[in-house]
Formats: C-alpha cells, sequence, structure tokens
C-alpha cells in the first residue's frame, strides 16, 4: 500500500510479480531441502557400505563415464556420489542439532531476561557484545585447539556461542509485547508469569525466531564445512563435505571432480534452506525486523 | 555533557569486553595442559629439573592472575615475549597483520564497488525482474562455502585458463583471487544492505518533498536519498568486520596468504600457544576496535543513537 504511494514505479503488475517470487522460493527451496532430507534419510538403502568402499582398480575414475560411479571416484577409489550422499549426514546432523539447542536456550533465557530484566538482561547484552568481538572460526581454533577436534565439541561450542541471536531477538519482542493490552490484560487478570511468558508472550514473538532458525541452520553447515576443511571437525575416517574439499584440494590439477561435488551438494542444500528463510521472511516478518 | 559521557560509556564498554575476550583466551590456553611438558616432548632425555627450569622461564610457576597480567602488560606494550618454535612474536605478527590488512581492505573494497550500484539498481526497480535476480544471486552467494569458491577460482584461473597466480605473496597479481573470493563473498551481504537501507530512505518524507520540487531523479538519488543511505551502510559494514576476519582466516589458508589466519592454524598445528593467544587476541581488538570507532562516528553523526 504504502510502497504504491510513495514509489510511482511500483504497479499492480509488480506487486503480482513478487508474489510469484514468493511462491518460487517457497517451491524451490522446499524441494531441495525435502529432497536433501530424503536422501539422507535413506542413504543406507541407496548407497550401501557407507561410501567406504576402497577400490584401487577404480581409482580416480572420471565423472559421467560409468553408471557404477557417476560422479568419479576419488584417489582410493571410492565412489564420490555415495561419500557426498552419507557425508550428508553429518552436515544435517551439525547444522539441526546445533540450531535447535541455540535456539531452546536462547528462547528461554531472552524470555526471562526481557521480562524481569534486571541482571540477567545485562548478561545478555554483554554476553551478546564479547560474541560479536569473537567470529566463531576464532572461538573454534581457541577451544578446539584444547580438546581437539570432534563434530560433538562443534555443536556445543555453536550451541554455547549462538545461543545470545536467539535472546536478543527474543527480548527485543518480549520488551515491546510487554507494553500490548493483551499482556497487560493477563497480567492484571492475576496470571502467574511463568503462563504470561509461555503462554502469551511466546507465541507472539514466534516469527522472527522460526526465521532466524532456518538460516542459522544454514549458516551452521557452512561453519561446520570450514572446519571440517581446517581439519578442526569430523573425523577424516568418516565421509563429510568438508573432509571431501580438503582431500580433494591435493588432486585439484588432476582430478577436479573431488572438489567440484562436494562444493555443489553444499551449495544446493544451503540455498534451499536460504531460499525458505528468505521466503518465510516475507510471510512472517514483513517489517523486516529479522533483516 | 551527554556527548563526552557517551563516548566514556562506550569505550568503557569496549575495554570490558577486551578484557573478557583476552581473559577467555588465556584461561583456555592455560587449560591445554603443561606447556614445559609438550616442549620437551620430542627429545627423550629431559629431566624434571628441566621442566621446572622451562616452568620458571616462561613464568608458569606464577598464579593465573600474575600471569594474565603478564599477558595484558605484553600486548598493551607490544613486547610479545617468544614463540615456542618461530621465535619473537613481535616480528611474526609484523608480517602477518599486514598482509591481513592489506587482503581485508581490498576485499571491502571490491564488496562496496561491486554492492552500491547493484543495491540501488535493485532499491530502484523492486519487484522487477532485475532486482529478482539481483535477490536470486545474492542468495546463491550467501549459500556456499567462501573457501570453495576460492578454491573453484583457482580451479578456473590459475589451472583451466592460467591468468593468475593461485598462491604467494610476491607480485600484487597473487591479491587478486583472495580478495576477489571475499569480496564477492561479502558482496552477497552488502547487497541486501545497501537495497534495504534506500528502500527505506526512499520512503522518508524528505524523499518526497524532493521530488514534490521537480528535481531530477538523478539529484534525489544520488543527493538526498544515498547521502542519507550511507551513514547506516557504512555502520553495518563495519559491524561486518568481524565476519570479514573470520572469512578470512580459511582463505588465507587456501591461498597460502601468509596473514594472521595462516600463522593462528599454524600454531595450533605446532601447538603453539604463546603465539595462538597473541593471534587471536589481537583479532578480537581489532574487531572490538572497528566497532567501537563505527558507534562512536555514528552516535556523533546521528545524535538519536546516543539514547540506545
Amino acid at each position: 500500500m504504502t510502497d504504491t504511494l510513495q514509489n510511482p514505479r511500483l504497479s499492480r503488475f509488480t506487486r503480482f510479480r513478487q508474489s510469484r517470487f514468493a511462491k518460487f522460493e517457497f517451491i524451490a527451496g522446499s524441494a531441495l531441502t525435502s529432497m536433501l532430507a530424503l536422501l539422507v534419510l535413506f542413504a543406507d538403502i541407496l548407497f550401501p557400505g557407507g561410501g567406504t568402499a576402497v577400490n584401487l582398480l577404480e581409482r580416480l575414475s572420471e565423472p559421467f563415464q560409468s553408471g557404477a560411479h557417476l560422479l568419479g571416484t576419488d584417489p582410493l577409489g571410492r565412489d564420490i556420489l555415495a561419500r557426498i550422499v552419507h557425508g550428508g549426514r553429518i552436515s544435517l546432523t551439525v547444522g539441526l542439532l546445533s540450531a535447535l539447542g541455540s535456539v531452546t536456550l536462547g528462547t528461554v533465557i531472552g524470555l526471562y531476561a526481557g521480562y524481569y530484566r534486571g541482571f540477567l538482561d545485562s548478561f545478555v547484552m554483554r554476553f551478546a557484545d564479547v560474541q560479536l568481538a569473537l567470529p566463531f572460526i576464532l572461538l573454534a581454533i581457541t577451544v578446539i585447539a584444547i580438546v581437539g577436534p570432534g563434530i560433538d565439541r562443534i555443536i556445543i561450542l555453536m550451541i554455547v556461542s549462538q545461543w545470545v541471536q536467539y535472546a536478543r531477538l527474543v527480548r527485543g519482542s518480549v520488551l515491546s509485547l510487554r507494553q500490548r493490552e493483551f499482556v497487560q490484560a493477563a497480567v492484571s487478570y492475576g496470571l502467574p508469569n511463568r503462563k504470561i511468558i509461555f503462554r502469551h508472550i511466546l507465541p507472539n514473538a514466534m516469527g522472527p525466531l522460526i526465521i532466524l532458525l532456518t538460516l542459522n541452520v544454514a549458516n551452521n553447515i557452512l561453519l561446520e564445512s570450514s572446519l571440517t576443511f581446517l581439519g578442526l571437525g569430523a573425523d577424516p575416517q568418516t565421509p563429510s563435505w568438508g573432509g571431501m574439499l580438503s582431500e580433494g584440494r591435493s588432486y585439484i590439477q588432476t582430478a577436479w571432480w573431488i572438489t567440484v561435488f562436494p562444493g555443489i551438494a553444499i551449495m544446493l542444500t544451503v540455498l534451499g534452506l536460504n531460499l525458505l528463510g528468505d521466503w518465510l521472511r516475507d510471510e512472517l516478518d514483513p517489517l523486516g525486523k529479522t533483516r | 555533557m551527554p556527548v563526552f559521557r557517551f563516548i566514556l560509556q562506550r569505550v568503557f564498554q569496549a575495554v570490558l569486553v577486551t578484557l573478557a575476550v583476552t581473559l577467555f583466551v588465556a584461561f583456555a590456553v592455560r587449560l591445554t595442559g603443561d606447556p614445559a611438558v609438550m616442549l620437551t616432548a620430542e627429545s627423550s632425555s629431559v629431566t624434571e629439573e628441566d621442566l621446572v627450569r622451562i616452568r620458571d622461564a616462561l613464568g608458569l610457576n606464577q598464579p593465573f592472575y600474575a600471569q594474565y597480567f603478564d599477558f595484558i602488560k605484553s600486548l598493551v606494550t607490544f613486547d610479545l615475549g617468544n614463540s615456542f618454535f618461530r621465535g619473537s612474536i613481535r616480528d611474526l605478527i609484523g608480517i602477518a597483520l599486514p598482509s591481513t590488512l592489506l587482503l581485508a581492505v581490498a576485499s571491502m573494497g571490491i564488496s562496496i564497488l561491486i554492492s552500491i550500484p547493484l543495491g540501488i539498481h535493485a532499491a530502484l526497480h523492486k519487484g522487477g525482474f532485475s532486482d529478482q535476480i539481483i535477490r536470486v544471486l545474492s542468495l546463491v552467494g550467501l549459500s556456499f562455502p567462501n573457501f570453495w569458491l576460492g578454491i573453484m577460482f583457482v580451479l578456473l584461473l590459475s589451472i583451466a585458463f592460467p591468468i593468475l597466480p593461485a598462491s604467494g605473496f610476491e607480485t600484487w597479481r597473487a591479491l587478486i583471487l583472495p580478495a576477489l573470493t571475499i569480496g564477492i563473498i561479502l558482496t552477497a551481504t552488502n547487497v541486501r544492505l545497501v537495497r534495504t537501507q534506500m528502500l527505506e530512505t526512499l520512503s522518508q518524507q524528505y524523499v518526497m518533498v524532493a521530488r514534490a520540487k521537480g528535481l531530477s531523479e538523478r539529484s534525489v538519488i544520488y543527493k538526498h536519498a544515498l547521502r542519507n543511505a550511507a551513514i547506516a551502510i557504512v555502520t553495518f559494514l563495519g559491524l561486518q568486520f568481524g565476519n570479514l576476519i573470520g572469512g578470512l582466516v580459511v582463505i588465507e589458508l587456501v591461498f597460502n596468504w601468509p596473514g594472521m589466519g595462516t600463522l593462528s592454524i599454524e600454531a595450533i598445528a605446532q601447538r603453539d600457544y604463546p603465539l595462538l593467544q597473541v593471534t587471536v587476541s589481537i583479532l578480537a581488538i581489532m574487531i572490538v576496535a572497528v566497532n567501537l570507532a563505527v558507534d562512536l562516528v555514528y552516535g556523533l553523526i546521528d545524535p538519536r543513537i546516543r539514547v540506545a
């Protein structure tokens, strides 16, 4: 409405196109994401053996040459496609578990911090300052140097560092929701604080949370691949996208397919989640709080 | 003196954050175990007296707070001591820090050159075909790991068509690929930022007034809208500095760029904890300093910010 008033270039036609674009984002995003989820879920049926079967006779065979190894093989003759499908497990596990852990912890703390203010509130804000000063890669480098590499550590570290994003977002919503009539009414009605927080405030703060959650899963998949690439993440024995990229790097001169395909797998996965996140943002947060 | 109070408050906060980060790093490094044992792990004929002497020399007998105080003092005076295996830390930083800064500035420059025109274009054609193309491209740009883009550039421009060097530091041409990689990754975020900010400014009443006065569209966009959007854009670019540093760490490794990221990763590989503690702290302090500078400048230009 306001757009058409102030920007003469926005016609009814462009608004129609915008909604078509949103539909495209939703369809493409959910298609990519569900395709990946299915592949990972049925990885053992589609590619039995976990992508670890070594076959030195077929080492470094080129992609699209035979039906047996559609995307080629690596220096040990292992099938790239099978390793990609199995490697998706690590990416999805890290992405989902870390984001779910952070959203739970962050939401609870954010709700209480915004509702009661006080010490908890200033702690959240100061912690956010510190988190901003220490990019996740640096934090991971420091901590992994001590505790050693591993997927479990990466997940815990992501939760420890990222809960505050959610806490800050929720805190902001709570601060404004507290002033609204329906919350004031619940207070004067004598409802216990816990019920006000979880029944009246939380449902109204969900929109931005879901958007952040989607983008957080996407981002953590990228972070995990970076850390594994640096040798700080998944164990080199199990197939993982970051690990495949780091193995492929030494063969970049002769065997491009080892490095190209896992990267495309990461891109399609993260793109799917980003498209969904973008679509959700238009649907749930038209005012752009999470931008 | 509200301005004075505002400055003081922000500086105090920044100092507090710096102390918290360095405390965390120093504490984490102490948790790794006895450096004396790690240092001598290679040699077989180490006596207990040798270990005691090493601990004495490294100051490890002192309580933690005294060690932390020494660490802070060494950072402030830039008298950084020695690494385990590679000599003076100050000399190592003296090479690594400028090369990281060079890469950071170059990639930020590339990103600004691409994202400002594209962002303005997208805002002016909101909902149009080119806006949607830019939006999809920026989503794609946000969707791959930065180091993979780097490797793809190497594959394309150093191996398939050998135009540019894939690694090294000797010529300025070696700067192009790493800077382009990070620049493009940053652009994916920045385009959206410029677009949103421009849209917000274009919907302000002073832009309507400028249009109503009959000014040319060119003058409305560049003189009235862009100038006002610029303040917020610069601030966000500053706040993005942390992401930039995080991205640099991995990219430096891919291109063998002799910067702070490569130095940190090497320090982990060699378990060189005095060096690691300094590199991580210096990067964090840089981020705090940039954020503080942006905060102060923004607050001084735009008085509305000071209240919050």
